[in-house]
């Protein structure tokens, strides 16, 4: 069993729609979860629909949301205070040094982030990167595990199967609750599984049936 | 934020002439275009705070959308594809286009005072 399981996205939402049920699996099992996201997605271009929010309101809209979506998945949240799409420009080692000294106050035997080059969002990639670099910088006997997203179209032919696949049909309600939780947000994305399909839940489970990771190999 | 009303946004526009005016402007077409369909592309780009100071101001209808011209001393700031608008924090303009499904696609803010970064 876990000790702690830390995850690492840079944005309000990327948890409810990468690792909802992993984490609810997880605080099923009394493993304290804690979500530190890089940004409140401060340049989303998703203003609800019917449109609530502006340029200058949706932070704090995205904030609210995103406490609301921790509440529902039970786990502690931190905000790590980065701006969106801007992470790529930062240096990141200093990125790398914020977040281990994050890890080595919390401890985690698990940390949950994206996989670096294959995670679509330039921002997922810069962050995947550097809590990568982050734990590599610990010391070997305390560095946790790490399970990396990816969620390129290709990545299977790139990387190979993944080898954690999480079936999380169980926790599909309360996936399905953390990503509405995103209202801001969730009414354009899950409007992308109306084009073709009138039942949405059906589309829905179908996808989100599993979430799959990469144990990040630190030898190679 | 609500329609654009030609003759309230002239005016507003007009109270910037001449002033120090921070502004932020931006386009995109969102993160995933590209993802989403491999022959799209991902297109974006934005300025916020950029402190700028213009003689003239116009907002032009064109069918359904609005355009804004800026005129500096040397140079200009334009925007294509406003529909909504909002004052923010009493003094703030904010001037926006979204799509079908309520996206922002590009914006034009301007104000005296510098935008939250
Ligand atoms: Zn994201």
């Amino acid at each position: 069993m876990e000790e702690h399981v830390v995850v690492i996205y840079p944005h309000p939402d990327d948890e409810s729609f990468g690792a909802a049920g992993t984490m609810t699996e997880f605080r099923k099992q009394g493993v304290p979860v804690t979500y530190l996201c890089g940004t409140l997605g401060e340049m989303g271009r998703n203003m609800g629909s019917p449109i609530f929010a502006n340029r200058e309101t949706l932070p704090e809209i995205r904030k609210k949301e995103l406490i609301e979506a921790c509440n529902v998945l039970d786990v502690e949240l931190k905000l790590l205070g980065y701006r969106d799409k801007t992470i790529e420009y930062e240096d990141i080692n200093e990125v790398a040094s914020h977040l281990k000294k994050i890890l080595e106050d919390i401890k985690p035997s698990l940390v949950i982030t994206h996989y670096p080059d294959h995670a679509v969002h330039p921002d997922h990639n810069a962050l995947g990167a550097a809590a990568i670099e982050a734990v590599r910088l610990m010391d070997t006997d305390k560095r946790p595990k790490v399970w990396a997203q990816a969620i390129t179209n290709n990545h299977v032919e790139m990387l190979g199967n993944p080898d954690i696949i999480n079936d999380i049909t169980e926790y599909f309600d309360i996936k399905m609750k953390a990503i509405l939780s995103h209202s801001s947000q969730a009414s354009g994305i899950i409007g992308q599984f109306r084009k073709d399909q009138d039942d949405v839940d059906e589309v829905a489970k179908a996808r989100f049936s599993t979430e799959q990771f990469y144990t990040w190999n630190f030898e190679k | 934020m609500k329609p654009i009303e030609i003759d309230k946004i002239q005016d507003i526009l007009n109270r910037f002439v001449d002033k120090d005016v921070y502004i932020h402007l931006e386009t995109t077409n969102g993160a995933y275009a590209s993802h989403i369909n491999d022959k799209a592309y991902n297109v974006g780009a934005y300025i916020r705070n950029a402190k700028v100071r213009f003689n003239q101001a116009k907002i032009i209808k064109d069918g359904k959308i609005y355009r804004a011209g800026l005129k500096m001393e040397i140079g200009w700031i334009y925007a294509e594809g406003l529909s909504d608008w909002e004052i923010f924090e009493n003094e703030k303009l904010l001037l926006a286009g979204h799509d079908r499904q309520g996206r922002l696609m590009v914006s034009l803010q301007l104000s005296e005072t510098p935008f939250n970064y």
